[in-house]
């Protein structure tokens, strides 16, 4: 099996062949017959000079293959094929060793059940765009200490690709490649950390990306995020993922439910559906210890609740009985089950390993009250790419 | 050092020609730009020269430069001189020079040729925003009418370019013919602009979408055999427009393919498989597709006689002296001198349409004509896509390029769109079925209310598949200023 490889393409749907690529194409990769206009894989460099230069927006077109559409293949096109999805391929002790993103996304998606599935209206991921082998160099932009807990360092870390594309959606993740190397003398391996920023940029049309990293003690990357200064440059992979995704109806409503950094997917969530003015709603069930180490707390208090509801739920505050996110999602029973009767609820878990089992109670008591067994409501909905885990 | 790629903003007007250190010609544009901006405030209903529209702006002339978005009102639009980077040592592509360094100077040889090629070219440009001024009050859209808007800025700065050309390189005739191009007018009886489809109306925005997507094309091919020439400045000048004048031929196409695609769902939605119930598809808010095909076959054959004569010797001298080349001629295999070739070209012999072959060199124009046919095809093609894919049965044609032509071989004879001879009295006759009719305008015209809502259409059009710098379907393109 080749080594996956991103392809460019262009989108003969969109295209109104004015040939303006070919004539800005620096290497003439770019060719057309009276059919369709192409892009010759052996010879695109990624220069990206095509791009602005496109009216359309079909130029922008990327796909991870195992090989290359032939020049004949995008001759023959009549719409663009679909990305394939790289990572759900079935993993094999072989292949995770192979793949070490694979199977750490594997790993993290393992409690929704069984196999994750992105939601049928969801926009198209594009994924492994970067690799080890070849990162995108990002420069820093910003760095913002989020909590007010010395035991708890959350960062807001801002990352400007530059020039280069990277298209990434909301609930996908990066890896961030530490400098340095492991005791073996070689490269350190990226960690995956979930983009916080919406599709079009954390500033939009700027298509930077935001980062939410705790300082882990003794953690490598974590620690080398959260020192990072304004102007340095970060190595970075992917995008990764291509299940955890936003459906694309404005009518969706998503029901959110996270502790610590497993807020930064929400937060993108969120920034995109107030940009797309999305109608369906979001109810939000956020754990942390106290207002002060939950990332984002300012912010948030800010976003109107017919947008976001939002359930802020404390488990370390003095003279307070400790909440976990269960206890709230119990108490608003009614509410939760009326959304697990509605099939425009998608339902997104982001955390710790450990909140999964007090949820995965919840939800079943919840489902009980009105009837339904919550196993094989979680599999309707898992199926119909409505309900997503990731947790580590 | 003079940094030729950015765009320099330390005059009034943005350049990458230096312009700066080129006091003479500056102090030319900057009398040339009072004129400028009076001919445009003058032109587009005020409302909308007060409002904010997201428009694409150069900052520089390189790939990754040019394309800038932001609100700007438009009377603020950096109109500007722009030529794309100059390629080293670039020699002369055709003609009897082939092969010589390009000219950065006139040759005083060709001087006139090329002072008339690019008032041509330079009267169009206004011509098309005059046409259009009135069109924004019944925008079907705002993402449509920040298209619009952005056409026109644009057609604005082509007038710049070539008014640049003339300021810089042709002295006082230069000057005159730069201020003349700010006095002819689009139907003006006195001083109309120097083409014939310059000065008919556009009254609706099919009209609009027909006019970007076969007129525009013309000009897309004219600035394709300039962007040849061996005098560099325009060679560059071309260049950069054509970038601009892609996103034109992006209008006019998906405009007409969303005009296609709101009749056939609102035919399909109400079980409407006849094409020709022209009445009962009416009442639903649509254009029917044969209107549709009547816009078609007037706006493609007014388009198909900007090229003038089939065989001109005009064309070859220009062609022959290195000033004019044809369609992607770096692409075509040949000479590049045609002394020796020839070109079939239409005539008609004893009232039959023949074919006959002729000396290439006078048939540049022809085969111009026959390049636009092909390119003009495509989008036809796509369109029927369309249609086959909702079930309707109609295909739209490109009629026969002897219909309905008043220039060129075809302006003796009455050729029906099948390319049949008939006599005028018959022609005259049926026209009706061929070209629209006042009902039909008046009927397009009962469609054309303006939708300024955010993310709203008109009935007869569909939303695009895809937003402007990838926005989404409800991003305001136009803040509308509200007096």
């Amino acid at each position: 099996m080749n080594a996956p490889v991103k392809q460019h393409l262009i989108d003969p749907e969109i295209c109104i062949r004015c040939y303006t690529c070919e004539m800005t194409c620096p290497l003439n990769a770019i060719e057309h017959d009276d059919n369709n206009v192409v892009v010759n894989a052996d010879i695109c460099n990624f220069c990206m000079d095509c791009i602005p230069v496109c009216p359309t927006g079909s130029i922008d077109e990327w796909r991870v293959v195992e090989t290359p559409y032939t020049l004949e293949q995008q001759y023959e096109f009549e719409e663009l094929p679909e990305q394939e999805d790289i990572e759900a391929a079935p993993a094999s002790a072989d292949q995770s060793a192979a793949d070490p993103v694979a199977a750490l996304l594997a790993e993290a998606h393992a409690g929704a059940g069984g196999k994750a599935k992105a939601p049928v209206s969801s926009a198209k991921p594009t994924v492994n765009m970067y690799t080890l082998g070849k990162p995108a160099t990002m420069k820093v932009q910003g760095n913002y200490r989020l909590t007010d807990d010395p035991d708890h360092d959350v960062r807001h870390i801002i990352l400007d690709p530059g020039g280069v594309p990277f298209p990434v959606l909301e609930g996908q993740s990066v890896g961030i490649i530490p400098p340095g190397t492991d005791e073996d003398g070689k490269a350190h391996l990226p960690r995956l950390y979930s983009v916080s920023s919406p599709r079009d940029g954390e500033r939009p049309g700027y298509h930077n990306i935001s980062l939410t990293v705790k300082r882990e003690d003794k953690g490598l990357a974590s620690n080398y995020l959260c020192d990072l200064k304004q102007g340095e440059d970060v190595q970075v992979t992917g995008p990764f993922g291509a299940t955890f995704l936003l459906p694309s109806k404005p009518d969706a409503h998503l029901l959110l439910i996270c502790t610590g950094t497993g807020s930064a997917p929400m937060r993108a969530f969120t920034m995109q559906r107030q940009r797309s003015g999305a109608t369906g709603g979001m109810t939000m069930f956020f754990g942390a210890r106290t207002p002060e180490s939950l990332p984002y707390f300012g912010p948030l208090k800010k976003v109107p609740e017919a947008i976001l509801k939002q359930h802020l739920v404390f488990s370390r505050v003095p003279d307070q009985a400790k909440e976990y996110v269960q206890d709230r999602m119990i108490a608003q029973e009614d509410a939760i089950a009326d959304m697990l009767q509605d099939d425009r609820t998608h339902i997104y878990i982001c955390g710790l390993r450990g909140m999964e089992e007090g949820v995965e109670k919840a939800l079943t008591s919840i489902a009980e009250s009105v009837g339904i067994q919550w196993i094989n409501q979680r599999d309707v909905m898992r199926e119909d790419g409505r309900y997503h885990v990731e947790t580590y | 050092m003079l940094d030729l790629i950015n765009v320099s903003y330390d005059t009034q007007i943005p350049n990458n020609v230096g312009l700066s250190e080129d006091k003479k010609v500056l102090k030319a544009l900057e009398k040339w730009h009072p004129g400028y901006i009076n001919w445009w405030n003058d032109l587009i209903p005020q409302n909308f020269q007060d409002s904010m529209v997201y428009l694409r702006t150069a900052v520089s002339v390189d790939p990754k430069g040019w394309a800038k978005f932001d609100y700007v009102k438009m009377p603020e639009y950096r109109w500007g001189v722009l030529l794309a980077p100059a390629v080293e040592d670039r020699k002369i592509p055709m003609g009897e020079h082939k092969g010589e360094t390009a000219w950065q100077e006139v040759p005083g040889e060709y001087r006139n040729m090329l002072k008339r090629l690019i008032v041509i070219q330079g009267d169009t440009e206004p011509g098309s925003v005059e046409q259009q001024k009135f069109l924004g009050l019944t925008a079907p859209s705002l993402y449509d009418m920040r298209n619009l808007f952005q056409v026109n800025v644009e057609e604005g700065r082509h007038l710049w370019a070539m008014v640049y050309l003339l300021q810089k390189y042709f002295g006082r005739d230069g000057r005159e013919e730069a201020n003349e191009l700010l006095v002819r007018s689009s139907g003006s009886e006195d001083a109309p602009r120097m083409l014939g489809a310059f000065n008919e109306e556009t009254p609706d925005w099919l009209s609009f979408f027909m006019f970007t997507y076969f007129t525009d094309r013309d000009g897309k091919m004219q600035l394709e055999s300039l962007a040849q020439s061996g005098f560099d400045p325009l060679s560059r000048t071309c260049r950069f427009m054509l970038t601009e004048e892609a996103h034109h031929m992006f209008v006019g196409e998906t405009g007409v393919g969303r005009t296609i695609q709101a009749t056939l769902e609102a035919m399909n939605a109400n079980g409407i498989t006849d094409p020709y119930d022209v009445g009962k598809i009416r009442d639903l808010g649509v254009i029917d597709l044969p209107t549709i095909q009547k816009k078609l076959n007037l706006h493609y054959t007014l388009s198909l006689d900007l090229f003038g004569q089939e065989v001109s010797t005009n064309a070859a001298n220009a062609f022959n002296a290195g000033i004019k080349g044809r369609y992607m001629e770096q692409r075509i295999d040949d000479d590049h001198q045609l002394q020796n070739d020839t070109y079939p070209v239409t005539s008609i012999v004893d009232g039959q349409i023949k074919t006959e072959d002729v000396p290439a060199l006078t048939a540049i124009n022809m085969r111009l004509r026959d390049d636009y046919v092909r390119d003009a095809a495509g989008g036809v093609g796509r369109w029927n896509k369309l249609i086959a894919k909702s079930g309707i049965e109609f295909e739209l044609k490109l009629p026969h390029e002897g219909f309905h032509r008043q220039i060129g071989v075809f302006s003796t004879v009455a050729v029906d769109p099948d390319g049949a001879i008939m006599s005028s009295e018959e022609w005259m006759k049926r026209q009706d079925e061929w070209l629209p009719t006042k009902a039909d305008g008046d009927f397009i015209q009962s469609l054309m209310v303006p939708c300024y809502e955010a993310g709203k259409y008109a009935s007869w059009i569909a939303p695009p598949k895809v937003g402007i710098d990838n926005k989404p379907g409800d991003f305001e393109y136009v803040k509308l200023h509200m007096a």
